[in-house]
């Protein structure tokens, strides 16, 4: 009976869209969870590495939380993902019966139905239908980032952010760095309190060895394939710049209080040219430029052996900051954060989304999320083509990346030649926008 | 000097030497097969020496005594950290002069998504760090079978004999912490990050940072209790930990205090090391909350027998 009355509670809470009442509406209250010890249903869509912390870290917070459906494309991987969870200190808190264990491209749709928040963490290409989804059913979300991988797919998570927030649905991604003390810190002291100045000028990186490669199997089609090595593939990650950049793109932009309007850039393929790696570059190097004219200078690249670095950079008339580290113009340190007890950002997204959920404060992510993803493709667009490409242009962009269909057989639209080899953009002569 | 410069020759012509080999004791470097590396190691005589700290030192902790006189044989010990261009050899086995003679046997860490050196430099002599301690007794196996010396990670007793080299104070060159910044980087002088290994100066015995910098791995599991077991002139021998964690730090790095990076100070690994990894299951590899653990490569003079060397380089218990 409580379950029902929850269900109930969260889908009239969700009907009363629009309302400013809604918020003050005494339904709403934490005595109203306390006194139920409710239990909050979670489900969680994609089942990989990723997926499987995100739930562990949502069974984790203090709420009444319980895991009660999963869903992937693949068997394998929802399989071993139950398997870590039942086993790992979040054990208890897991209740997925083999009904509710959905396995293909429809599947997130059911286990949906049967949760109050849903963890949306399957390669990046298929967030906004998830989203969109989510929102239609009224749940509350987390969502990995990148939020989608192209233009059409971003305006429809802008659109379904606008509703969830009219559904008063809470809503946190997975840029954790906003959820990180020495962040948060960092923030406190640059933007409230101006400890750099103005910020004139700003730089970020994620220059790295690279990620994972899963090579073919005999008897993959090609979807399968590509779904496997979803990391190579642009519909599915977005690149390098979208899918691990996107965090210090982000960073920047959310110092800044903004977005680009547009961006020039360089990128390519030097070091990873096997046939292994899919379709996507190993280095971009953008020059972000915002309203005010202000320059970020961004790069990525996963080569192994050259210099790594991943940070972010403020330049301001007064001095500079990194996270957790504030300098005068000269390069002295001014402030300096010491994180020796600092709670895991990956934790801390969870428990502010439960602490929402339950005390009924809004969070809403979605946006942020989006425009952070779209600043990361409008860098994607002007490195592929190698012109300047305006963030209005950027984000009406027609090109959907996604299949046609998503079924098995279906084939992408990036294709191997006859040698196994993927159509790399070659700048000047590239269509990205 | 004719020994040192034999023993580097035998280094270099990369000569599987039998275990029953005499071994001339002196330093030599290392050159490693296929790589344009090598690395340096210093002589630590046989010996006896207190171990632990006297119950009079300040800011000693309850798991550093009472102290016990501990017996143990001689060993190489290298005189700096091991540095991340090294690592990233054995990461990457596309960085090697000839990927195809790469040493397949051993398995290599996987590619992490984070950074793991957060920023605080790669190239160019920086002292690894966030390596589990599987990853750091993997980069001992990998280096075994190229080099085919039996390197592997000091003891908790050889690297507190190493680290005192014959003092009996707190650090190496006394009780007084001031003077600390002339040997060490920690929390006051590091600016928030380590730095190039052996850049400050070195103890009696030639070894660098080890105080400060990056903390060091030990091969020991770590007890609490370990001076109340220890029996007065025990011989003190390579035991394998039953457990993941804990597993005994030492040395201190440079977010520590003073009092952190003293020869006696004992540090137990934990979960906590590797909680902001964010998929699960969680890297055997990495540890992603431990920029300031690295580690430093030993050899015992006297080589043990094959099987005690593969029974040093099984894996791990896993994570649970």
């Amino acid at each position: 009976m409580k379950d029902i009355n929850r269900r109930n509670f969260i889908k009239n809470a969700a009907l009363a869209t629009g309302t400013s009442v809604l918020a003050t509406s005494p339904f709403m209250s934490s005595a109203f969870y306390h006194q139920s010890a409710d239990e909050i249903k979670v489900a969680l869509i994609g089942c990989g590495g990723r997926g499987t912390g995100a739930a562990f870290q949502a069974l984790s917070v203090k709420e009444n939380v319980k895991l009660v459906a999963m869903a992937d494309a693949f068997r394998d991987r929802l399989d071993s993902s139950y398997e870590n969870l039942t086993k790992g200190k979040a054990g208890a808190r897991v209740d997925v019966p083999e009904e509710h264990k959905f396995v293909g491209f429809d599947a997130y749709k059911k286990a949906m139905q049967l949760a109050d928040v849903v963890i949306l963490t399957t390669p990046p290409g298929f967030r906004p239908i998830h989203f969109e989804e989510a929102v239609r059913q009224n749940k509350h979300i987390f969502m990995e980032k990148p939020v989608a991988t192209d233009a059409p797919g971003i305006r429809r998570v802008l659109d379904a952010a606008e509703v969830a927030k009219k559904k008063n649905l809470k809503v946190v991604v997975g840029l954790q760095r906003h959820y990180q003390t020495s962040y948060l810190e960092t923030y406190k002291r640059v933007i409230d309190q101006g400890m750099i100045g103005d910020i004139v000028s700003a730089r970020c990186y994620w220059n790295n060895d690279g990620v994972w490669v899963k090579p073919r199997q005999a008897g993959m089609t090609e979807m399968e394939y590509q779904m496997r090595n979803w990391y190579y593939f642009v519909w599915l990650c977005g690149d390098h710049i979208a899918e691990q950049h996107i965090h210090n793109i982000d960073v920047v932009n959310w110092f800044k209080g903004g977005y680009p309007t547009q961006a020039i850039g360089i990128g390519g393929r030097e070091v990873r040219k096997g046939k292994e790696y899919g379709e996507i570059f190993d280095h971009h190097v953008v020059e972000f430029e915002y309203a005010d004219g202000m320059i970020l200078n961004s790069q990525c690249r996963h080569q192994p052996g050259t210099v790594a670095n991943v940070s972010e950079h403020l330049i301001g008339t007064k001095g500079k900051a990194t996270e957790g580290r504030i300098m005068d113009l000269k390069g002295n340190t001014l402030w300096r954060h010491r994180d020796r007890d600092d709670i895991n950002p990956y934790q801390q997204e969870h428990n502010y989304l439960f602490n929402c959920i339950v005390n009924d404060i809004p969070v809403n992510d979605a946006e942020r999320g989006a425009m952070s993803t779209m600043t990361s493709i409008l860098g994607r667009m002007a490195t592929y083509s190698g012109k300047k490409v305006t963030m209005e242009e950027a984000l009406a962009s027609d090109i959907s990346l996604a299949p046609e269909a998503f079924t098995w057989d279906t084939l992408p639209k990036s294709l191997p030649d006859e040698n196994g080899f993927y159509k790399i953009p070659v700048p000047g002569k590239f269509q990205a926008v | 000097m004719k020994l040192t410069f034999i023993s580097a020759m035998l280094a270099s012509l990369l000569i599987w030497k039998p275990t029953v080999e005499k071994e001339s004791f002196e330093p030599y470097t290392e050159t490693i097969p296929n790589t344009k590396h090598k690395f340096e190691m210093v002589c630590i005589p046989a010996g006896k020496f207190l171990m632990g700290s006297p119950a009079n030192e300040a800011n000693r902790n309850e798991d550093e005594g009472p102290q016990k006189q501990v017996e143990l044989d001689a060993f190489w010990m290298a005189p700096y950290e091991l540095t991340w261009d090294l690592f990233l050899v054995y990461q990457n086995r596309e960085l090697e002069i000839d990927p195809q003679k790469a040493v397949d046997a051993v398995s290599r860490p996987t590619k992490p998504y984070v950074e793991m050196s957060f920023g605080q430099g790669k190239n160019g002599g920086f002292p690894v760090c966030n390596v589990t301690q599987y990853s750091a007794r993997s980069f001992c196996k990998w280096l075994y079978l190229k080099t085919g010396h039996f390197y592997r990670l000091p003891t908790e007793a050889e690297w507190e004999y190493a680290a005192k080299a014959g003092s009996k104070t707190a650090w190496s060159f006394g009780d007084e912490a001031g003077q600390l910044g002339e040997y060490a980087w920690f929390f006051e002088n590091s600016d928030g990050a380590y730095k190039k290994v052996g850049q400050k100066k070195p103890n009696a015995w030639g070894l660098y940072d080890m105080y400060g910098n990056v903390a060091e791995w030990t091969s020991d599991q770590y007890t609490a209790d370990l001076f109340k077991n220890l029996k007065d002139g025990e011989k003190f021998s390579l035991k394998q930990p039953k457990t993941l964690y804990p597993i005994t730090i030492k040395g201190g790095h440079w977010d520590s205090d003073p009092q952190e990076t003293r020869s006696a100070a004992r540090w137990p690994s934990s979960a906590k090391l590797k909680q902001r990894d964010p998929q699960i299951p969680k890297s055997d590899w990495w540890l992603t909350d431990a920029p300031f653990v690295g580690f430093r490569l030993v050899r015992p003079l006297h080589e043990p027998s094959k099987s005690e060397i593969e029974a040093y380089f099984a894996p791990p218990p896993k994570d649970k």
